[in-house]
């Protein structure tokens, strides 16, 4: 073997290790799209909300039947912008994947899914705990917690910088819980402004280069 | 010593060393994943991971999900020791002939 072969050996050994390891087609857009979705869905949910203490205060009086309406609308917007904010991401970087010739689905993909799931199921059980005994106020604090946990779970398998994201999610979490009932402006923060800020970030490290 | 004499035979073969390679930082992969990280064929493959087996660098491991196979791949640590001294073979010819 020459020295040229044995160069190119330990360049495909570290292509695979790399590889094999870390899903790296995660866009930065990815983040971006995100972040847009997360605003938009805290934008709604803060309308919903000022109407419904206008209505409060209209009335004079607490309805409890408003607060199950409000309850029942807040978690479907959730729900949605969750799958808007999913499906716009796996796009980005379905599209990332698909230029850079690496299949979207492979062993890495499935490890960074199942690391951040664990976590964000573990998440999830706890919120229906919090709902079932009527603790809302802490449920906002709880998800970005939760969140934030998962991300760095996750981020083992992914590009490293996902890392502080995920750091600075659970941080943020944790300072709501001293500014109860503040959730959603820490949410329109930790899920719209920090996705859009990382998202941000990431393309212009990874991918400007490339799409320019 | 002589670093040409560390050099491993059985690593001479591109698609051998990537499984070495894949399996040095997973802790267990499937067949069909290695093919896909690998872009070999089933056949090709397949040979390739019984002489890797044959020399006790890899642990086979058949199971099944519902009614389908899936083997799965891990290294030993034999196989671990001879892919690092590959690599430190590798490192000093470089290092040394330059």
């Amino acid at each position: 073997m020459t020295d040229q072969q044995h160069l190119q050996a330990i360049t495909d050994i570290k292509r695979l290790m790399e590889r094999s390891s870390r899903f790296i087609s995660l866009s930065g857009l990815s983040g971006i799209s995100a972040g847009i979705s997360g605003l938009v869905g805290a934008y709604i949910a803060r309308n919903w909300l000022v109407e419904y203490y206008a209505r409060w205060e209209a009335a004079g009086a607490h309805s409890n039947e408003d607060f199950q309406t409000l309850k029942f609308r807040l978690i479907v917007l959730g729900l949605v912008v969750m799958a808007a904010a999913l499906a716009g991401g796996t796009f980005f970087t379905w599209r990332k994947a698909r230029q850079n010739n690496l299949p979207i689905w492979d062993l890495t993909a499935r490890k960074v899914l199942i690391n951040i799931a664990i976590p964000l199921a573990a998440g999830g059980a706890f919120i229906a705990g919090l709902l079932y005994n009527h603790l809302e106020v802490l449920v906002a604090p709880t998800c970005l917690v939760f969140y934030g946990l998962a991300i760095i779970n996750g981020s083992k398998y992914t590009l490293p910088d996902v890392r502080y994201l995920g750091i600075c999610e659970t941080i943020l979490g944790i300072l709501n819980l001293f500014f109860l009932r503040k959730g959603l402006y820490f949410w329109a923060v930790g899920f719209g402004l920090l996705h859009i800020i990382y998202g941000a970030l990431m393309w212009w490290k990874y991918e400007r280069k490339r799409t320019i | 010593m002589n670093p040409i004499g560390n050099l491993n035979k059985i690593f001479e073969s591109r698609i051998r060393l990537g499984v070495m390679s894949v399996l040095m930082v997973n802790e267990e992969v499937n067949f069909n994943d290695l093919k896909q990280m690998l872009e070999v064929t089933d056949g090709n493959l397949a040979s390739h991971l019984n002489t890797l087996e044959e020399n006790g660098y890899l642990k086979v491991h058949k199971g099944f999900i519902g009614r389908k196979t899936n083997t799965t791949y891990a290294i030993t640590a034999a196989g671990e020791k001879a892919f690092k001294g590959h690599l430190a073979a590798l490192e000093h010819m470089i290092k040394f002939t330059k």
